[in-house]
Formats: structure tokens, sequence, C-alpha cells
């Protein structure tokens, strides 16, 4: 059995000729780019291209990339800097829909004395920017607001929201981690003080993120040590997934046009024909402002996790906003954020795409899931009353 | 990934049971679509009034389905005094165990079982017996006493794996601790045999042969028994133990804690210097 990968937010994989651009620095290529002799030195040169690829790919100076292991650590480092370089300032503002990195690091920090405000979103995801000009404050320090939702794709107006911190001397800072690399992101021209991306969303390996800061804003480093990254992030560079982030950043700015548009159209095709053939479903988000390759579906009164095991079968892999696949028992924070009632929360799926993806695997998972959700469905005291009370899908 | 036995996946892939029985003389509906699992159990009986059949429909995860489905198999075939006997444990043992965080969906089963058992007596249940503890998933304090008992649960992680209570906002986590307490308090009482002063000394001096003494040995040291008055257990030290300035240490810090652990808990090791 083939394996049908639609589950390219949670992470994707590593493309062949990223792995072939990584592999001679696992083996003879292995010296320190810090160091004095030929022999760091050529992979020094190495370590600096990268760092260029990924200027590149964000419209920004190379000397304002630094490499980090992960997202959550370029998130944890925008924030704490921000608190770190303006000490009388202790507020923080967010949304209530942001990642765990943003999230946790938050509840973490208003434990310790920090206010933190949760911005509200509407029914589709988007936020409300009322509420956001009022959060803002002389006492806060940092504004962070996700690019785009990993589970709606729902983008966020972060360039006009950026502004507004800019106009009242607030730092701003982005968590890209879905958005790098399937639109296209310009910080020549943008406001934007900080944005944090992960190597893995976009056929990179794991444990390779980057940090990146505007020329000219303050900063307190995270990691503290030698004096990589321009004492920065201490410690040795990981150089064999820099290169590699380096070569996935230069393939995502080539396919760039491909995510827009052949994915794109897969992902409606497949959005389409599942709201099309399932009765009681529906699309969770705003379908307009939305990343092109995901889409989060609702079946009624069915549970997340009895779908992906079933789709499981068929080797198809996708995830879901139920509370038993979630670990915590409560639906996912995004979909209750955005008021998505319980009977649709629980069976809530998430299928997202890469330029990896084929018709005939978007076809497969139409042909598949409508009988899949229709044998649940049988199993399920709520689905005869809910049948009648609604048959059309919102 | 939930790690599932190949018998849970079994029961949830290929399902025996769904539906419901037509003029069932058991029914009953547990659980809601807010909490994320619910089940509907109907059951018939026989002329010998024995289940003759029982169906289910549920909204839930792969292991809910798997519980509920397993339930209307074990339930066959038994009268319903046989039937009320089965535990959330039985259901999970059925079906090789169960995730510890999915152990609810055992007791989900077991709920709708002992309510559709009280349906068939005529017994009214409509109102939730209790005080309602966790408001996010509406669970009694009656539900996680008897979670706590039949389960021998210790810690408040366990009760939300198996009742969910405490697992959405978290405001109710103190209070279901103060129940954990009171529960465990009462159970702990009974468990320990009154002993004979003979079996108290016998027992003790077993567990030093078999349990401390080798461990004192390995640095040379001993200890003597030398009477047991009531709870005071008098030892001397002997070998090294004699001299050694940690020994205050073991005999508190080990061979109290191993003696209390073993034989009672309400032993004290006291030294004797002769």
């Amino acid at each position: 059995m083939t394996t049908v990968y639609l589950d390219n937010n949670a992470t994707t994989q590593v493309s062949a000729e990223v792995l072939a651009a990584m592999m001679p620095y696992f083996g003879r290529l292995y010296g320190n780019p810090s160091s004095m002799h030929t022999f760091g030195g050529q992979v020094g040169i190495k370590v600096r291209e990268a760092r260029e690829q990924v200027a590149a790919l964000l419209g920004a100076s190379p000397d304002e990339i630094i490499f980090t292991s992960c997202g959550t650590e370029s998130d944890n480092t925008a924030i704490r800097s921000a608190l770190a370089t303006y000490p009388e300032r202790r507020h923080i503002v967010i949304s209530r829909v942001e990642h765990p990195a943003v999230r946790s690091l938050c509840a973490h920090l208003a434990k310790e004395g920090c206010r933190v405000t949760e911005l509200p979103v509407d029914s589709e995801g988007r936020l409300n920017m009322e509420a956001y000009e009022k959060s803002l404050t002389p006492d806060t320090a940092i504004v962070s607001l996700m690019w785009a939702n990993n589970e709606t794709g729902v983008m966020f107006p972060v360039e006009k929201a950026a502004l507004m911190a800019h106009d009242r001397g607030i730092l701003f800072h982005t968590d890209a981690v879905q958005a790098v690399g399937k639109i296209p992101i310009d910080m020549e021209n943008n406001a934007i003080d900080m944005l944090s991306l992960s190597g893995h969303k976009l056929h990179a390996p794991k444990g390779i993120g980057v940090f990146y800061l505007r020329r000219g804003t303050r900063f307190s480093p995270f990691m503290i040590g030698g004096h990589q990254e321009r004492e920065r992030r201490g410690g040795t560079e990981n150089v064999p997934s820099i290169i590699g982030l380096g070569k996935a950043c230069e393939l995502a700015a080539a396919y760039m046009e491909e995510e827009n548009t052949r994915v794109r159209q897969l992902r409606d095709k497949l959005e389409h024909e599942l709201l099309d053939r399932i009765p009681n479903s529906r699309v969770n988000g705003d379908r307009v402002n939305r990343l092109p390759n995901t889409t989060n579906i609702s079946f009624e009164f069915v549970e997340g996790e009895g779908i992906l095991l079933m789709l499981d079968r068929y080797g198809i892999c996708a995830s879901s906003g139920s509370a038993c696949t979630s670990g915590s028992l409560q639906p996912s924070h995004v979909l209750r954020a955005m008021g998505v009632p319980f009977t649709m929360a629980h069976g809530s799926i998430r299928f997202s795409l890469s330029i990896m993806n084929t018709e005939e695997e978007i076809d497969l998972v139409i042909e598949t899931l409508p009988e899949i959700i229709q044998r649940l469905r049988e199993m399920s005291p709520y689905w005869d009353s809910g049948r009648q009370a609604c048959a059309t899908p919102s | 990934m939930w790690e599932y036995t190949d018998k849970v996946r079994e029961y949830f892939l290929e399902p025996r049971n769904v539906g419901e029985v037509d003029n069932p003389d058991g029914v009953a509906e547990v659980g809601s679509i807010a909490c994320g699992d619910a089940l509907r159990l109907t059951f018939k009986l026989d002329e010998n009034k024995r289940i003759s059949e029982a169906k289910f429909k549920t909204f839930g995860c792969a292991s809910a389905i798997a519980s509920a489905s397993a339930l209307t198999e074990m339930v066959k075939g038994l009268t319903v005094e046989e039937a009320e006997k089965i535990t959330n444990q039985d259901i999970a043992a059925y079906l090789g165990g169960l995730p510890k965080e999915k152990m609810h969906c055992s007791v989900l089963g077991q709920q709708a079982l002992e309510k559709a058992i009280a349906y068939y007596r005529g017994v009214p249940t409509e109102v939730k017996e209790g005080e309602i503890i966790c408001e996010c998933f509406g669970v009694t304090d009656r539900e996680i006493e008897q979670a706590v008992r039949k389960n021998n649960l210790s810690s408040v992680e366990e009760v939300t794996n198996y009742t969910k209570a405490g697992g959405g906002c978290g405001n109710c986590l103190d209070r279901i601790q103060e129940i954990i307490d009171r529960v465990r308090a009462e159970v702990r009482e009974p468990v320990r045999p009154k002993m004979t002063n003979i079996q108290k000394i016998r027992m003790i001096e077993e567990i030093l042969d078999r349990e401390i003494r080798p461990a004192l040995k390995n640095d040379g040291g001993d200890v003597e028994l030398i009477d047991v008055i009531g709870n005071r257990v008098l030892l001397a030290k002997r070998g090294y133990c004699a001299v050694c300035p940690a020994s205050q240490q073991t005999l508190k810090g080990f061979v109290e804690v191993k003696l209390r652990e073993l034989v009672s808990p309400d032993l004290v090791v006291e030294e004797v210097t002769e």
C-alpha cells in the first residue's frame, strides 16, 4: 500500500534535492564552519550560501537571518528578547488561535507576572482588528501573531497589524511557520520586526529553524554561548540541516507558483467534491484569506479519530481537531475560539497538501471518504435526528 | 497515535451489534456530544430472562466504539444479575487492554449497562445523583468516587483518564484531589488484618533476613532484633553498623521504611544500645 500523505502542515517529506545537498556534510565535509583552516572554512562558505538562500526567499538581508533549532526556539527567542530589551513593559498581545509554541510560552510568562491579551477571532477564524487596536498599550512589549494558522490555513493581515504596532513603538513578531514557502513574503517591504520559520514544513529536515531579526532591532539572545550567528545564537551550527534548509528555500521560491496554482486547484477539488458528496459537512475558516494547501472540513455527528483510523487503512494520512486525537479531552482550541459547534468540532479533519501530491491521490480520498463517513454515521446515535435537522451543507 | 491492541482495532473496524434492538427491555443513553463520547445501548431478554440481543450506537473515538461493541458481546446469554457484575475493567480486559487515557471509554460502557439494567427494573435514574464537580464534562462527585474505588485510582490524572473530570478548564482539580484523599482514607483502614505479636515478630525476622540483612552485609553491617513492644521494634546495630556514622539514617530511612511497607505501616524502629 502506498502512502497518500496529506498532512503537510504537520511535517513534510525532505525533498530528494535537499537530501542530496546535505549528504556530504554528514560525511567527508565535517569541518566546523568557525575554524580557521580551509577544511572548516569551505563549510563556512556553504553556510553563508544557505543564509543567502533563506534571505532571498524572505526578501531579507542575509545578516537578518539567524539559524535556530526549530520554530519553537525562534518563537521563544522573539518574545523573550522583547521582554528583556523592554524591561519596563510587561504586556504581550497574541491571538487565541496561536500555536502552542507561543500560547504555552505566554501562559508560562503570565505566571511570571506578564499580562497577556489573547485576541478573539470570528467564526471564520479572522482576527478582530478592533480588539487588536484596543489591546495596544504603552505597556505592550510585543505583539506576536501567526501569519497563517496551522489548523485552518486562515491568514492574518500581519503586515497591516505590524504597521499598527509600529505606529505605537511596539515590536511585532510573526510565527510564519506555516506561511513560508507557501505564499510570497517580502520583508523588505513590510514593518515586521521578527519572524519565525521551521525547516521541516518546507521539505527541509526537522531540527532546523530560522529567526529573522530586522536590522537595527533591539535584541537579547535566548541561547547564550559561542560567537556563532554573530553572537545572537550560541551553539555550533547544524551544518547539514542549514545547507538543506538553504536548498529547500531555493526550491520553495521556484515552486511558489505551482503551490498557488496546481496545489490550490487540487485542494479546491478535494474540498468541493467532499462537501458535495457528504451531507452535513462544512469548511472551517475563511476560504478567501487562506493558504493554498490547507482545508479543514467538519463532518457532523462523527468523531475525528475514527475517520483518521479508517483513512489510515487506505494509507491516507490526515489529522483531526477532535478531542480524542488531541490528548486533551477538549477539541482543538482553534475551532473552539471560532465557536465551531461541538457537533462539528469533534468531526473535523485537516488535509494539508504539498507540491508532491498528485491528482490520483486526491481522487482516492474523494472516492474513499464518503463511505467512511457514512459507516461511522450509521454507528452514531445522533445521526438520524441530525439528518432531519439540516440536510444542506452550510 | 494511540497504541491500540489488535482486538480494539478489530472491534472498531468490524464492530459487532451496531444498531438498536426492536422493542428493547433495557435502554440507556450516556455521555453527550459536547463531551465527545456518547453511547446508546439497548438489549432484549429471552423467555429465560437471559440477554438474547444487545446493540449499540456510539459517537466517539475508536476505543469508544470498540468498548461498546465488546460490551454487547460480553452480555449476551447473561441474566441481568450476571451482567451487572461486569466492570469497566472487564470491558478493557476483554479488549486486551486500553491506553490509560482511554479508560473513560470502558467506563462509559459500564455506565450504559448499569443504566439500561435500571431501566429494565423500572428504577428511576433520570436525576443524576450527587453534585457536579467537573462542569466541563458534567461529572459528579459520586461518579468520581466510584471510579476511584473500583479502579483504585490515586491521582487526579488517573481520574481524568477514567472519567474525563478535570480534562477541560481544570478548575475542579483541587476538588478531585479532595475526593481521592477522602475515598482512599476510607479504603485504607480495613486492608491489613490484625496480627498477633508472635506473627508480627516472625514477620519482622523474615523481612530482616530476606530484605534487609543482605543489603547491610554488603557494607559489612548487621542488625539484631532485640524485642518488639507493640509497634516499637527494638534493634541493636552489629558489625560495621555499630561504628558507622550513617547507621542512624539507615535504620530510619531504610530498615523502618521496609518494615512499614512489608509488615505494618505503624511500626517504629528504635535503636537499643547495650
